[in-house]
Protein backbone atom coordinates (compact mmCIF):
# COMPACT_ATOMS: atom_id res chain seq x y z
CA UNK A 1 0.00 0.00 0.00
CA UNK A 2 2.79 2.38 0.99
CA UNK A 3 4.60 1.81 -2.29
CA UNK A 4 1.42 1.88 -4.36
CA UNK A 5 0.36 5.32 -3.18
CA UNK A 6 3.24 7.28 -4.82
CA UNK A 7 2.70 5.28 -8.02
CA UNK A 8 -0.98 6.17 -7.93
CA UNK A 9 -0.18 9.86 -7.51
CA UNK A 10 2.34 9.73 -10.35
CA UNK A 11 -0.25 8.02 -12.57
CA UNK A 12 -2.84 10.72 -11.86
CA UNK A 13 -0.40 13.53 -12.57
CA UNK A 14 0.74 11.79 -15.76
CA UNK A 15 -2.86 11.38 -16.87
CA UNK A 16 -3.47 15.09 -16.27
CA UNK A 17 -0.25 16.56 -17.60
CA UNK A 18 1.32 14.26 -20.19
CA UNK A 19 -0.85 15.54 -23.09
CA UNK A 20 0.20 19.07 -22.21
CA UNK A 21 3.86 18.06 -22.04
CA UNK A 22 3.59 16.41 -25.45
CA UNK A 23 2.04 19.59 -26.84
CA UNK A 24 4.85 21.63 -25.25
CA UNK A 25 7.46 19.29 -26.69
CA UNK A 26 6.17 19.50 -30.26
CA UNK A 27 6.06 23.29 -30.09
CA UNK A 28 9.88 23.12 -30.10
CA UNK A 29 10.01 20.61 -33.00
CA UNK A 30 11.52 21.82 -36.26
CA UNK A 31 9.14 19.63 -38.26
CA UNK A 32 5.52 20.56 -38.96
CA UNK A 33 4.48 16.97 -38.27
CA UNK A 34 4.28 14.88 -35.11
CA UNK A 35 7.69 13.33 -35.72
CA UNK A 36 10.63 14.71 -33.75
CA UNK A 37 13.26 16.20 -36.07
CA UNK A 38 15.19 18.55 -33.83
CA UNK A 39 14.91 21.58 -31.53
CA UNK A 40 13.75 24.84 -33.06
CA UNK A 41 12.05 28.09 -32.08
CA UNK A 42 10.64 28.57 -35.57
CA UNK A 43 7.01 28.19 -34.44
CA UNK A 44 7.46 30.73 -31.69
CA UNK A 45 8.84 33.10 -34.27
CA UNK A 46 5.85 32.42 -36.52
CA UNK A 47 3.53 33.02 -33.57
CA UNK A 48 5.28 36.29 -32.76
CA UNK A 49 4.91 37.56 -36.33
CA UNK A 50 1.28 36.53 -36.74
CA UNK A 51 -0.81 39.73 -36.74
CA UNK A 52 -4.17 37.99 -36.34
CA UNK A 53 -2.91 36.10 -33.29
CA UNK A 54 -1.60 39.29 -31.71
CA UNK A 55 -4.92 41.02 -32.22
CA UNK A 56 -6.86 38.08 -30.81
CA UNK A 57 -4.55 37.95 -27.79
CA UNK A 58 -5.04 41.63 -27.13
CA UNK A 59 -8.83 41.19 -27.45
CA UNK A 60 -8.77 38.24 -25.04
CA UNK A 61 -6.70 40.18 -22.49
CA UNK A 62 -8.91 43.28 -22.68
CA UNK A 63 -12.05 41.17 -22.34
CA UNK A 64 -10.62 39.11 -19.48
CA UNK A 65 -9.31 42.12 -17.52
CA UNK A 66 -12.45 44.24 -17.92
CA UNK A 67 -14.88 41.40 -17.19
CA UNK A 68 -12.77 40.24 -14.21
CA UNK A 69 -12.75 43.72 -12.64
CA UNK A 70 -16.49 44.20 -13.15
CA UNK A 71 -17.49 40.64 -12.18
CA UNK A 72 -15.29 40.69 -9.06
CA UNK A 73 -16.64 44.03 -7.83
CA UNK A 74 -20.29 43.25 -8.58
CA UNK A 75 -19.99 39.61 -7.48
CA UNK A 76 -18.31 40.45 -4.16
CA UNK A 77 -21.00 42.97 -3.26
CA UNK A 78 -23.62 40.45 -4.39
CA UNK A 79 -22.14 37.74 -2.20
CA UNK A 80 -22.11 40.16 0.74
CA UNK A 81 -25.76 40.99 0.13
CA UNK A 82 -26.77 37.33 -0.15
CA UNK A 83 -24.87 36.55 3.04
CA UNK A 84 -26.67 39.35 4.91
CA UNK A 85 -30.02 38.26 3.50
CA UNK A 86 -29.22 34.64 4.33
CA UNK A 87 -31.73 33.22 1.85
CA UNK A 88 -31.21 29.64 0.82
CA UNK A 89 -33.32 30.02 -2.29
CA UNK A 90 -31.30 32.98 -3.58
CA UNK A 91 -27.88 31.44 -2.89
CA UNK A 92 -28.99 28.05 -4.17
CA UNK A 93 -30.13 29.52 -7.47
CA UNK A 94 -26.55 30.71 -8.04
CA UNK A 95 -25.60 27.11 -8.77
CA UNK A 96 -28.14 27.08 -11.58
CA UNK A 97 -25.95 29.29 -13.73
CA UNK A 98 -22.99 26.95 -13.11
CA UNK A 99 -24.80 23.78 -14.14
CA UNK A 100 -26.47 25.33 -17.18
CA UNK A 101 -24.63 23.98 -20.27
CA UNK A 102 -22.50 26.70 -21.83
CA UNK A 103 -24.10 26.27 -25.21
CA UNK A 104 -27.50 27.08 -23.71
CA UNK A 105 -26.15 30.09 -21.82
CA UNK A 106 -24.56 31.27 -25.08
CA UNK A 107 -27.70 30.87 -27.14
CA UNK A 108 -29.76 32.57 -24.42
CA UNK A 109 -27.38 35.52 -24.40
CA UNK A 110 -27.38 35.77 -28.15
CA UNK A 111 -31.18 35.81 -28.12
CA UNK A 112 -31.17 38.48 -25.40
CA UNK A 113 -28.74 40.67 -27.30
CA UNK A 114 -30.67 40.33 -30.57
CA UNK A 115 -33.86 41.25 -28.75
CA UNK A 116 -32.18 44.25 -27.11
CA UNK A 117 -30.66 45.41 -30.40
CA UNK A 118 -34.15 46.15 -31.69
CA UNK A 119 -34.26 48.99 -29.16
CA UNK A 120 -30.60 49.91 -28.83
CA UNK A 121 -28.20 50.90 -31.57
CA UNK A 122 -25.70 48.18 -30.81
CA UNK A 123 -24.24 45.19 -32.56
CA UNK A 124 -22.31 42.07 -31.62
CA UNK A 125 -18.74 42.95 -30.68
CA UNK A 126 -16.43 43.59 -27.73
CA UNK A 127 -19.27 45.03 -25.62
CA UNK A 128 -21.48 41.99 -25.97
CA UNK A 129 -18.57 39.61 -25.32
CA UNK A 130 -17.59 41.53 -22.17
CA UNK A 131 -21.23 41.58 -20.97
CA UNK A 132 -21.49 37.83 -21.51
CA UNK A 133 -18.20 37.18 -19.72
CA UNK A 134 -19.22 39.35 -16.76
CA UNK A 135 -22.42 37.33 -16.51
CA UNK A 136 -20.89 33.88 -16.34
CA UNK A 137 -17.75 34.75 -14.36
CA UNK A 138 -19.82 36.63 -11.76
CA UNK A 139 -21.43 33.33 -10.73
CA UNK A 140 -17.97 31.94 -9.91
CA UNK A 141 -17.07 35.08 -7.95
CA UNK A 142 -20.30 34.87 -5.96
CA UNK A 143 -19.73 31.25 -5.04
CA UNK A 144 -16.08 31.67 -4.05
CA UNK A 145 -16.70 34.80 -1.95
CA UNK A 146 -19.81 33.27 -0.36
CA UNK A 147 -17.79 30.22 0.66
CA UNK A 148 -15.36 32.54 2.43
CA UNK A 149 -18.18 34.50 4.11
CA UNK A 150 -19.81 31.34 5.38
CA UNK A 151 -16.75 30.60 7.50
CA UNK A 152 -16.66 34.16 8.86
CA UNK A 153 -17.79 35.07 12.37
CA UNK A 154 -21.00 37.13 11.98
CA UNK A 155 -20.06 38.93 15.20
CA UNK A 156 -17.10 40.64 13.49
CA UNK A 157 -19.18 43.38 11.89
CA UNK A 158 -21.19 43.81 15.06
CA UNK A 159 -17.93 44.19 16.96
CA UNK A 160 -16.87 46.94 14.54
CA UNK A 161 -20.20 48.77 15.01
CA UNK A 162 -19.90 48.30 18.74
CA UNK A 163 -16.49 49.99 18.70
CA UNK A 164 -17.80 53.04 16.89
CA UNK A 165 -17.57 52.15 13.19
CA UNK A 166 -20.45 53.00 10.88
CA UNK A 167 -21.88 50.24 8.64
CA UNK A 168 -19.71 51.42 5.74
CA UNK A 169 -16.56 51.53 7.90
CA UNK A 170 -17.33 48.07 9.26
CA UNK A 171 -17.54 46.74 5.71
CA UNK A 172 -14.43 48.56 4.49
CA UNK A 173 -12.20 48.05 7.55
CA UNK A 174 -13.25 44.60 8.71
CA UNK A 175 -15.25 42.58 6.20
CA UNK A 176 -13.35 43.55 3.06
CA UNK A 177 -9.84 42.85 4.47
CA UNK A 178 -11.09 39.56 5.85
CA UNK A 179 -12.45 38.63 2.40
CA UNK A 180 -9.28 39.63 0.54
CA UNK A 181 -7.92 36.08 -0.04
CA UNK A 182 -11.35 34.94 -1.24
CA UNK A 183 -11.70 37.95 -3.54
CA UNK A 184 -8.23 37.31 -5.01
CA UNK A 185 -9.06 33.66 -5.64
CA UNK A 186 -12.39 34.66 -7.19
CA UNK A 187 -10.73 37.22 -9.48
CA UNK A 188 -8.17 34.65 -10.64
CA UNK A 189 -10.94 32.18 -11.40
CA UNK A 190 -12.96 34.85 -13.23
CA UNK A 191 -9.90 35.75 -15.29
CA UNK A 192 -9.19 32.16 -16.33
CA UNK A 193 -12.80 31.27 -17.18
CA UNK A 194 -13.03 34.43 -19.25
CA UNK A 195 -9.68 33.94 -20.96
CA UNK A 196 -10.40 30.40 -22.11
CA UNK A 197 -14.09 30.56 -22.91
CA UNK A 198 -14.91 29.50 -26.45
CA UNK A 199 -18.55 28.44 -26.77
CA UNK A 200 -20.33 31.50 -25.38
CA UNK A 201 -17.77 33.90 -26.85
CA UNK A 202 -18.07 32.44 -30.35
CA UNK A 203 -21.85 32.92 -30.22
CA UNK A 204 -21.88 36.55 -29.09
CA UNK A 205 -18.67 37.82 -30.77
CA UNK A 206 -18.66 40.15 -33.77
CA UNK A 207 -16.11 40.79 -36.48
CA UNK A 208 -13.93 43.04 -34.28
CA UNK A 209 -13.91 40.76 -31.25
CA UNK A 210 -12.25 37.49 -32.22
CA UNK A 211 -10.60 36.06 -29.13
CA UNK A 212 -7.56 33.83 -28.79
CA UNK A 213 -9.53 30.59 -28.23
CA UNK A 214 -11.56 31.36 -31.36
CA UNK A 215 -8.45 31.86 -33.49
CA UNK A 216 -6.75 28.80 -32.02
CA UNK A 217 -9.83 26.68 -32.66
CA UNK A 218 -9.98 27.79 -36.29
CA UNK A 219 -6.24 27.08 -36.74
CA UNK A 220 -6.44 23.66 -35.10
CA UNK A 221 -9.37 22.67 -37.31
CA UNK A 222 -7.34 23.37 -40.42
CA UNK A 223 -4.93 20.57 -39.37
CA UNK A 224 -1.93 20.06 -37.11
CA UNK A 225 -0.22 23.38 -36.67
CA UNK A 226 2.79 23.74 -34.37
CA UNK A 227 2.00 27.46 -33.97
CA UNK A 228 -1.06 26.33 -32.00
CA UNK A 229 1.24 24.24 -29.80
CA UNK A 230 3.53 27.21 -29.28
CA UNK A 231 0.78 29.61 -28.24
CA UNK A 232 -0.84 26.94 -26.04
CA UNK A 233 2.49 26.53 -24.25
CA UNK A 234 2.73 30.26 -23.68
CA UNK A 235 -0.81 30.41 -22.27
CA UNK A 236 -0.20 27.37 -20.08
CA UNK A 237 3.00 28.83 -18.63
CA UNK A 238 1.42 32.29 -18.29
CA UNK A 239 -1.58 31.03 -16.30
CA UNK A 240 0.73 28.85 -14.21
CA UNK A 241 2.79 31.91 -13.28
CA UNK A 242 -0.41 33.83 -12.46
CA UNK A 243 -1.42 31.11 -10.00
CA UNK A 244 2.03 31.09 -8.36
CA UNK A 245 1.99 34.89 -8.03
CA UNK A 246 -1.51 34.96 -6.56
CA UNK A 247 -0.59 32.25 -4.04
CA UNK A 248 2.38 34.37 -2.98
CA UNK A 249 0.22 37.48 -2.71
CA UNK A 250 -2.33 35.67 -0.58
CA UNK A 251 0.32 34.52 1.86
CA UNK A 252 1.89 37.96 2.12
CA UNK B 1 -25.39 58.65 37.97
CA UNK B 2 -24.84 56.41 34.99
CA UNK B 3 -27.18 53.63 35.91
CA UNK B 4 -28.79 51.38 33.34
CA UNK B 5 -32.55 51.11 33.45
CA UNK B 6 -34.62 48.65 31.45
CA UNK B 7 -38.34 49.40 31.54
CA UNK B 8 -40.85 46.83 30.33
CA UNK B 9 -38.76 45.38 27.50
CA UNK B 10 -40.51 43.01 25.11
CA UNK B 11 -39.07 41.28 22.05
CA UNK B 12 -40.82 38.81 19.75
CA UNK B 13 -39.13 36.50 17.29
CA UNK B 14 -41.22 35.12 14.40
CA UNK B 15 -42.02 31.93 16.31
CA UNK B 16 -42.17 33.02 19.93
CA UNK B 17 -41.68 35.79 22.48
CA UNK B 18 -38.03 35.89 23.57
CA UNK B 19 -38.10 38.72 26.07
CA UNK B 20 -41.34 39.02 27.99
CA UNK B 21 -41.42 42.22 29.98
CA UNK B 22 -38.08 42.86 31.62
CA UNK B 23 -37.65 45.71 34.07
CA UNK B 24 -34.44 46.18 36.01
CA UNK B 25 -32.02 48.79 37.27
CA UNK B 26 -28.27 48.30 37.32
CA UNK B 27 -26.46 50.76 39.58
CA UNK B 28 -23.25 52.41 38.42
CA UNK B 29 -20.10 50.39 39.05
CA UNK B 30 -22.02 47.20 39.71
CA UNK B 31 -20.98 43.74 38.52
CA UNK B 32 -24.40 42.55 37.42
CA UNK B 33 -25.17 39.12 35.96
CA UNK B 34 -28.05 37.92 33.84
CA UNK B 35 -28.16 34.22 34.62
CA UNK B 36 -30.32 31.69 32.85
CA UNK B 37 -30.43 28.62 30.62
CA UNK B 38 -29.91 28.94 26.88
CA UNK B 39 -32.96 30.37 25.16
CA UNK B 40 -34.08 32.33 28.23
CA UNK B 41 -33.68 35.66 26.44
CA UNK B 42 -30.51 36.87 28.16
CA UNK B 43 -28.46 37.23 24.98
CA UNK B 44 -31.32 39.01 23.20
CA UNK B 45 -31.51 41.41 26.14
CA UNK B 46 -27.80 42.12 25.80
CA UNK B 47 -28.15 42.64 22.06
CA UNK B 48 -30.90 45.19 22.62
CA UNK B 49 -28.74 47.12 25.07
CA UNK B 50 -25.80 47.06 22.63
CA UNK B 51 -28.07 48.19 19.79
CA UNK B 52 -27.84 45.11 17.54
CA UNK B 53 -31.57 44.48 18.07
CA UNK B 54 -34.36 46.88 18.94
CA UNK B 55 -37.01 46.04 21.55
CA UNK B 56 -40.61 45.85 20.30
CA UNK B 57 -41.70 47.73 23.41
CA UNK B 58 -40.01 49.26 26.43
CA UNK B 59 -37.27 51.74 27.23
CA UNK B 60 -33.54 51.37 27.64
CA UNK B 61 -31.95 54.24 29.56
CA UNK B 62 -28.33 54.78 30.45
CA UNK B 63 -27.32 57.73 32.63
CA UNK B 64 -30.73 59.29 32.06
CA UNK B 65 -30.43 59.12 28.28
CA UNK B 66 -32.73 56.91 26.22
CA UNK B 67 -30.78 54.51 24.02
CA UNK B 68 -33.72 53.24 21.96
CA UNK B 69 -33.22 53.87 18.26
CA UNK B 70 -29.52 54.73 18.57
CA UNK B 71 -27.13 52.79 16.35
CA UNK B 72 -24.57 50.60 18.17
CA UNK B 73 -21.82 53.12 17.37
CA UNK B 74 -23.81 55.90 18.99
CA UNK B 75 -24.13 54.12 22.34
CA UNK B 76 -21.62 54.56 25.19
CA UNK B 77 -21.64 50.77 25.56
CA UNK B 78 -19.07 48.19 24.41
CA UNK B 79 -19.24 44.43 24.25
CA UNK B 80 -16.99 41.43 24.85
CA UNK B 81 -18.39 38.82 22.49
CA UNK B 82 -18.67 35.12 23.22
CA UNK B 83 -16.45 34.38 20.20
CA UNK B 84 -14.35 37.49 21.08
CA UNK B 85 -14.86 38.62 17.45
CA UNK B 86 -11.28 39.86 17.20
CA UNK B 87 -10.46 41.25 13.76
CA UNK B 88 -8.33 38.46 12.28
CA UNK B 89 -6.22 40.73 10.06
CA UNK B 90 -5.24 43.07 12.91
CA UNK B 91 -2.72 42.56 15.72
CA UNK B 92 -3.67 42.77 19.39
CA UNK B 93 -2.61 46.43 19.51
CA UNK B 94 -4.44 47.27 16.26
CA UNK B 95 -7.57 45.53 17.53
CA UNK B 96 -7.41 47.62 20.71
CA UNK B 97 -6.77 50.79 18.67
CA UNK B 98 -9.76 50.18 16.36
CA UNK B 99 -12.34 52.09 18.40
CA UNK B 100 -9.96 54.92 19.33
CA UNK B 101 -9.10 55.44 15.65
CA UNK B 102 -12.80 55.74 14.80
CA UNK B 103 -12.96 58.55 17.36
CA UNK B 104 -9.70 60.03 16.04
CA UNK B 105 -8.43 60.00 19.61
CA UNK B 106 -5.11 61.91 19.75
CA UNK B 107 -3.85 59.72 22.61
CA UNK B 108 -4.44 56.44 20.78
CA UNK B 109 -0.91 55.08 21.13
CA UNK B 110 -0.71 55.72 24.86
CA UNK B 111 -4.20 54.45 25.57
CA UNK B 112 -3.53 51.24 23.64
CA UNK B 113 -0.34 50.68 25.63
CA UNK B 114 -2.15 51.27 28.92
CA UNK B 115 -5.05 49.00 27.99
CA UNK B 116 -2.73 46.16 26.98
CA UNK B 117 -0.84 46.62 30.22
CA UNK B 118 -4.10 46.52 32.17
CA UNK B 119 -4.80 43.04 30.82
CA UNK B 120 -1.11 42.00 31.03
CA UNK B 121 -0.71 41.64 27.30
CA UNK B 122 2.00 44.20 26.54
CA UNK B 123 4.39 41.47 25.38
CA UNK B 124 1.89 40.19 22.79
CA UNK B 125 0.93 43.57 21.29
CA UNK B 126 2.08 42.65 17.77
CA UNK B 127 0.51 39.24 17.65
CA UNK B 128 -2.34 38.32 15.28
CA UNK B 129 -5.40 36.62 16.85
CA UNK B 130 -4.58 33.36 15.05
CA UNK B 131 -1.29 33.19 16.96
CA UNK B 132 -2.84 33.82 20.39
CA UNK B 133 -4.03 31.40 23.07
CA UNK B 134 -7.66 31.44 24.18
CA UNK B 135 -6.79 33.46 27.26
CA UNK B 136 -4.82 36.02 25.26
CA UNK B 137 -7.72 36.46 22.83
CA UNK B 138 -10.06 37.04 25.70
CA UNK B 139 -7.74 39.64 27.24
CA UNK B 140 -7.44 41.41 23.89
CA UNK B 141 -11.22 41.50 23.57
CA UNK B 142 -11.47 42.96 27.09
CA UNK B 143 -8.81 45.58 26.40
CA UNK B 144 -10.46 46.51 23.09
CA UNK B 145 -13.80 47.11 24.79
CA UNK B 146 -12.44 48.80 27.94
CA UNK B 147 -10.06 51.20 26.20
CA UNK B 148 -13.06 53.23 24.99
CA UNK B 149 -14.02 53.84 28.64
CA UNK B 150 -17.67 52.88 28.10
CA UNK B 151 -20.31 53.69 30.67
CA UNK B 152 -21.33 50.05 30.51
CA UNK B 153 -19.45 46.92 29.46
CA UNK B 154 -21.50 43.99 28.17
CA UNK B 155 -19.95 40.53 28.46
CA UNK B 156 -21.64 37.71 26.54
CA UNK B 157 -20.53 34.42 28.15
CA UNK B 158 -16.90 35.54 27.80
CA UNK B 159 -15.48 32.60 29.75
CA UNK B 160 -17.35 29.78 28.03
CA UNK B 161 -14.74 29.26 25.28
CA UNK B 162 -11.90 28.71 27.77
CA UNK B 163 -10.78 25.43 29.29
CA UNK B 164 -11.86 24.86 32.92
CA UNK B 165 -8.54 25.76 34.61
CA UNK B 166 -8.16 28.98 32.64
CA UNK B 167 -11.82 29.80 33.22
CA UNK B 168 -11.31 29.81 36.98
CA UNK B 169 -8.22 32.00 36.68
CA UNK B 170 -9.92 34.48 34.31
CA UNK B 171 -12.85 34.65 36.73
CA UNK B 172 -10.54 36.04 39.40
CA UNK B 173 -8.90 38.42 36.94
CA UNK B 174 -12.23 39.66 35.62
CA UNK B 175 -13.43 40.47 39.11
CA UNK B 176 -10.20 42.34 39.92
CA UNK B 177 -10.32 44.18 36.62
CA UNK B 178 -13.86 45.37 37.24
CA UNK B 179 -12.93 46.62 40.70
CA UNK B 180 -9.96 48.50 39.23
CA UNK B 181 -11.70 50.22 36.30
CA UNK B 182 -14.99 50.84 38.15
CA UNK B 183 -17.06 50.44 34.98
CA UNK B 184 -20.49 48.81 35.24
CA UNK B 185 -20.27 45.21 33.97
CA UNK B 186 -23.33 43.39 32.66
CA UNK B 187 -22.34 39.75 32.51
CA UNK B 188 -24.39 37.16 30.62
CA UNK B 189 -23.95 33.55 31.66
CA UNK B 190 -25.66 30.19 32.01
CA UNK B 191 -23.08 29.08 34.58
CA UNK B 192 -24.47 29.58 38.08
CA UNK B 193 -21.08 29.14 39.74
CA UNK B 194 -19.65 31.91 37.56
CA UNK B 195 -22.54 34.23 38.33
CA UNK B 196 -22.45 33.51 42.07
CA UNK B 197 -18.71 34.05 42.41
CA UNK B 198 -18.42 37.20 40.26
CA UNK B 199 -21.54 39.24 40.76
CA UNK B 200 -22.66 41.97 43.11
CA UNK B 201 -26.21 41.39 41.89
CA UNK B 202 -27.82 38.65 39.83
CA UNK B 203 -31.05 38.52 37.84
CA UNK B 204 -32.17 34.98 37.09
CA UNK B 205 -34.01 34.74 33.77
CA UNK B 206 -36.38 32.04 32.61
CA UNK B 207 -38.57 32.01 29.49
CA UNK B 208 -38.04 35.69 28.79
CA UNK B 209 -38.79 36.88 32.30
CA UNK B 210 -36.82 37.72 35.40
CA UNK B 211 -37.66 35.18 38.08
CA UNK B 212 -35.63 36.81 40.82
CA UNK B 213 -33.17 39.62 41.41
CA UNK B 214 -30.83 39.89 44.35
CA UNK B 215 -27.39 39.37 45.78
CA UNK B 216 -25.76 35.96 45.12
CA UNK B 217 -26.48 34.93 48.73
CA UNK B 218 -30.12 35.99 48.49
CA UNK B 219 -30.88 34.08 45.33
CA UNK B 220 -28.95 31.00 46.44
CA UNK B 221 -30.22 30.85 50.02
CA UNK B 222 -33.72 32.25 49.57
CA UNK B 223 -34.79 31.50 46.02
CA UNK B 224 -38.15 32.93 45.04
CA UNK B 225 -39.19 30.07 42.79
CA UNK B 226 -38.50 26.37 42.32
CA UNK B 227 -36.82 27.20 39.02
CA UNK B 228 -34.34 29.55 40.69
CA UNK B 229 -33.64 27.06 43.48
CA UNK B 230 -32.99 24.27 40.99
CA UNK B 231 -31.00 26.36 38.54
CA UNK B 232 -28.58 27.62 41.18
CA UNK B 233 -27.82 24.24 42.66
CA UNK B 234 -29.06 20.79 43.57
CA UNK B 235 -32.14 20.58 45.79
CA UNK B 236 -33.75 17.75 47.79
CA UNK B 237 -37.47 18.33 47.37
CA UNK B 238 -39.70 17.01 50.14
CA UNK B 239 -43.26 18.06 49.41
CA UNK B 240 -43.40 21.86 49.39
CA UNK B 241 -39.97 22.40 50.84
CA UNK B 242 -36.49 21.97 49.49
CA UNK B 243 -33.12 21.69 51.14
CA UNK B 244 -29.65 21.88 49.63
CA UNK B 245 -27.55 18.67 49.69
CA UNK B 246 -24.70 20.47 51.49
CA UNK B 247 -27.10 21.36 54.32
CA UNK B 248 -28.39 17.81 54.52
CA UNK B 249 -26.64 15.69 57.18
CA UNK B 250 -26.33 11.95 57.44
CA UNK B 251 -25.72 9.80 60.51
CA UNK B 252 -26.15 6.30 61.89
CA UNK B 253 -27.23 7.52 65.29
CA UNK B 254 -30.43 9.39 65.94
CA UNK B 255 -30.05 13.15 65.18
CA UNK B 256 -30.72 15.81 67.84
CA UNK B 257 -34.34 16.71 68.48
CA UNK B 258 -35.89 19.53 66.53
CA UNK B 259 -34.31 18.35 63.30
CA UNK B 260 -36.27 17.15 60.28
CA UNK B 261 -35.38 13.44 59.89
CA UNK B 262 -35.84 10.96 57.04
CA UNK B 263 -35.06 7.27 57.65
CA UNK B 264 -33.30 6.06 54.52
CA UNK B 265 -31.15 3.38 52.91
CA UNK B 266 -27.89 4.37 51.22
CA UNK B 267 -28.15 3.67 47.50
CA UNK B 268 -24.82 5.12 46.44
CA UNK B 269 -21.78 6.77 48.01
CA UNK B 270 -19.35 8.66 45.80
CA UNK B 271 -16.03 10.25 46.67
CA UNK B 272 -15.82 13.58 44.83
CA UNK B 273 -12.40 14.71 46.02
CA UNK B 274 -13.48 17.64 48.14
CA UNK B 275 -16.47 15.81 49.66
CA UNK B 276 -18.61 12.69 49.69
CA UNK B 277 -21.92 12.56 47.86
CA UNK B 278 -24.27 10.08 49.46
CA UNK B 279 -27.57 9.23 47.86
CA UNK B 280 -30.23 7.50 49.95
CA UNK B 281 -33.79 6.25 49.45
CA UNK B 282 -36.55 6.98 51.95
CA UNK B 283 -39.13 4.35 52.84
CA UNK B 284 -41.51 6.14 50.47
CA UNK B 285 -38.99 5.55 47.65
CA UNK B 286 -37.82 9.14 47.43
CA UNK B 287 -34.22 9.82 46.57
CA UNK B 288 -32.31 12.36 48.67
CA UNK B 289 -28.72 13.53 48.43
CA UNK B 290 -26.34 14.58 51.19
CA UNK B 291 -23.02 16.18 50.46
CA UNK B 292 -20.73 15.73 53.45
CA UNK B 293 -17.19 16.60 54.45
CA UNK B 294 -14.55 13.87 54.82
CA UNK B 295 -14.48 13.97 58.59
CA UNK B 296 -18.13 12.97 58.85
CA UNK B 297 -17.57 9.29 58.24
CA UNK B 298 -18.03 6.84 55.40
CA UNK B 299 -21.22 5.10 54.43
CA UNK B 300 -21.80 1.86 52.56
CA UNK B 301 -24.43 1.02 50.01
CA UNK B 302 -27.43 -0.68 51.63
CA UNK B 303 -26.74 0.79 55.06
CA UNK B 304 -29.72 2.12 57.09
CA UNK B 305 -29.11 5.77 57.99
CA UNK B 306 -30.83 8.97 59.15
CA UNK B 307 -30.88 11.87 56.72
CA UNK B 308 -31.66 15.11 58.50
CA UNK B 309 -31.49 18.86 58.38
CA UNK B 310 -32.28 21.95 60.35
CA UNK B 311 -35.82 23.16 59.47
CA UNK B 312 -34.45 26.73 59.32
CA UNK B 313 -32.40 25.67 56.27
CA UNK B 314 -35.55 24.70 54.39
CA UNK B 315 -36.73 26.67 51.37
CA UNK B 316 -40.51 26.76 51.32
CA UNK B 317 -41.47 26.77 47.64
CA UNK B 318 -44.88 25.25 46.86
CA UNK B 319 -45.15 23.75 43.39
Amino acid sequence: MKRLLPLYVIAIYAFLHVPLLILCGFSFNSSKFTVWEGFSLVWYEAMWNDGALAEATLNSLVIAVVSTVVATAVGTLGAYGLWKKNSRLLSGSMYLSLVTPEIITGIAMLATFQWAFRYLHLQLGMTTVILAHVTFSMAYVLLVVMARLRTADPALEEAALDLGATEWQAFRLVTLPMLKPGIAAAALLAFTVSFDDYVITALVAGVDSETLPMVLYAMARRGANPVVSAISTVIFVGLGLLIVVSERLQKA
Amino acid sequence: MSELILEGIYKDFPTHRVVDGITLTIPQGCFYSLLGPSGCGKTTTLRMIAGFDEPDRGLIKLAGRTLNGLRPYERPVTTVFQSYALFPHLTAAENVAFGLRRRKDPDTAKKVRDALELVQLSAKADRLPAKMSGGERQRTALARALVLEPELLLLDEPLSALDPALRKQMRVELKELQARVGITFLFITHDQEEALSLSDRIAVMHQGRIEQMGSPQEIYLTPATRFVAGFLGAVNWVGDVGVRPELTRISRERPPSGMRVKESTVSSAMFLGDCFRVEAQTAAGQSLVAQIAHGLGQFERGERVHLWWDPSDEMALPE
